[in-house]
């Protein structure tokens, strides 16, 4: 299980409790400056709050060893940047760099990683002559060829056309029908309302509502929070978000 | 071993007695005999292989490293202040009239290089990111260069500033087994802390955020930075003055025949920036000049800039 206590950063989070949990698809949203990255970088113990606690299984994240979090929790950050211009077979074996094994479980992993987001025929292309999709895929390959059982993206979704969105999140429901956990800040609202089995709205630091879609995402809701009066139009799983 | 290791050592191996050949007086193993033959390859031209071989490797491997670090190919070890500190502490044991004992010059050097990496650590802080640590190897950089044209400016006698100004344009000539045995074993310590950096620096690749999710701790991370560049560097202003754009120039030649993660760039950067100063230094030594030796320092240079425009034109065509 993964949660926050009281989480509390200055400025940025303001005492969020929450309980996240595997096998599920939680979508963080909210509108610019809510907060909503810096609450995935605390659950991912890439930020330290400075009230309450972000914790794994009971035990506060900071207390891990980094390696052992590192096993336990992927995060995918915002950018694609990618310093160096190697393989995409070299980009996803970055991600077993926390287990330390070496030789064939490390093999399998990263094999099952480039398989899993269809990289087969890529493997030996350089990051820099991928397409924006491709990279994108590479990069999640990356973060599940570490076999986390949490996997955490920021933004995963942005500056890709709507296929690849698609693709992504498809991807991104496989994986928690596998089991972990995985949480994404979602821009889109109608994204998190079509994909999301939970939605988290943080704003001005507060998580201001937390339940399923239809329930967080709601008209009222979104005139609240974002200001904007919308309406949703269609069906449960193909919603639309009409602006009034 | 990879292909590439093997490939340049055994270079080193067909390079390093050759080189013990060439300089002022040729010997031709197979010619006439020269006098003093032996003591010419043993006291003079073998621990100066020695100490080219000791320099090119430490300043290949922290090259190597701070591009990796830095996540830039255009980072070079002098960027952290190290050099500048270490001959700091060089030109103040000039100025003292230390310098004139043995030990003494690298010494005083030594802990120029040693206070400069405290005070990184120092101006860096607990929070080990790279942008600030960056600065701060900048700004003692400038603090250093500012303390050595005092230094110079404000010299004892007309002697001691052109001593000091000799001695930083970096040179292997006249060099002794007693500088092999400063700078080897110390630069084989920051070798080795590189090398122990190597998978925090592949975790870099990726980008700071990234990479602290892969389990990198950044002040471990920062600490084997400044031991292994400090070490490296230190050791080799301490006993040849300043030698500048080996650890640039290196990794480029080396990285196409790797994976191009910066834990494998190391040891092969070490190799080929052994091998560059070696060959470096003995075109140095046998290229006719009247008034003397072409300075290895300025010969590196003359060949480092030319270099650096063409990479960055070369950048420049790919961001375009």
């Amino acid at each position: 299980m993964l949660a926050a206590q009281n989480l509390t950063l200055a400025g940025r989070l303001a005492g969020i409790t929450t309980e996240l949990h595997p096998g599920e698809v939680t979508a963080i949203c909210g509108p610019n400056g809510a907060g909503k990255s810096s609450l995935l970088a605390a659950l991912a113990g890439l930020l330290a709050g400075d009230q309450g606690a972000a914790m794994l299984d009971g035990a506060a994240l900071s207390a891990l060893p980094l390696d052992k979090r590192a096993q336990q929790i992927g995060y995918l950050p915002q950018s694609a940047d990618v310093a160096w211009d190697v393989s995409v077979e070299t980009l996803v074996a970055l991600g077993r760099l926390p287990w330390r094994t070496g030789g064939a479980q490390d093999h399998a992993a990263v094999e099952a990683a480039i398989a899993a987001m269809q990289l087969g025929a890529l493997r030996q292309r350089a990051v820099s002559q991928l397409s924006g999709g491709e990279r994108a895929r590479a990069l999640l390959a990356r973060v599940l060829a570490g076999e986390p059982r949490w996997l955490l993206a920021d933004e995963p979704l942005a500056n890709l056309d709507l296929a690849h969105q698609l693709a992504l999140l498809a991807h991104f429901r496989a994986l928690a029908e596998r089991g972990p956990g995985v949480v994404l800040v979602l821009h889109d609202l109608a994204q998190a309302m079509n994909h999301a089995d939970r939605v988290l709205v943080l704003s001005g630091g507060a998580l201001v509502e937390d339940g399923p879609p239809q329930q967080a995402l709601r008209s009222e809701a979104i005139a609240r929070h974002w200001g904007v009066q919308a309406q949703w139009l269609g069906e449960r799983g193909a919603r639309a978000l009409a602006i009034i | 071993m990879t292909r590439l290791n093997l490939t340049l050592l055994i270079a080193l191996a067909v390079l390093v007695p050759l080189s013990l050949l060439a300089g002022r007086v040729w010997i031709d193993p197979t010619g006439t005999t020269i006098p003093h033959a032996a003591t010419i390859l043993m006291e003079l031209r073998l621990p100066r292989a020695m100490l080219a071989l000791t320099l090119g490797a430490g300043l290949g491997a922290a090259g190597a490293a701070m591009q990796g670090y830095l996540r830039n190919p255009l980072a070079d070890p002098g960027l952290f202040g190290i050099a500048p500190g270490a001959a700091l502490g060089a030109v103040l044991s000039f100025w003292t009239g230390w310098a004139a004992t043995g030990w003494a010059l690298p010494l005083f050097a030594l802990i120029g290089a040693g206070g400069a990496m405290a005070l990184l650590g120092l101006i860096a802080g607990r929070s080990g990111g790279v942008l600030l640590f960056t600065l701060a190897g900048m700004i003692i950089a400038s603090l250093a260069g500012a303390l050595m044209s005092l230094a110079i400016s404000l010299s004892p006698t007309p002697f001691a500033m052109s001593e000091i100004v000799t001695w930083l344009m970096g040179a292997l000539a006249d060099r002794s087994w007693a500088e092999v045995w400063i700078a080897a074993p110390l630069t084989a310590l920051g070798i080795a802390a590189l090398m122990l950096a190597g998978r925090a620096l592949d975790a870099l690749t990726l980008g700071e955020l990234a990479a602290r999710s892969l389990g990198m701790d950044p002040r471990r991370l920062q600490m084997l930075m400044i031991g292994g560049v400090g070490l490296t560097v230190g050791s080799g202003v301490a006993v040849a003055g300043i030698i500048g754009f080996v650890g640039l120039m290196v990794p480029h030649f080396v990285r196409p025949f790797t994976d191009r993660r910066p834990s494998q760039l190391i040891v092969p950067s070490a190799l080929a920036g052994a091998l560059l100063l070696l060959v470096a230094d003995c075109l140095c030594r046998v290229l006719p000049l009247a008034g003397g030796e072409l300075r290895l320092g300025i010969a590196l240079s003359l060949l480092g800039a030319p270099f650096f425009l063409a990479l960055l034109l070369r950048m420049k065509r790919e961001l375009a």
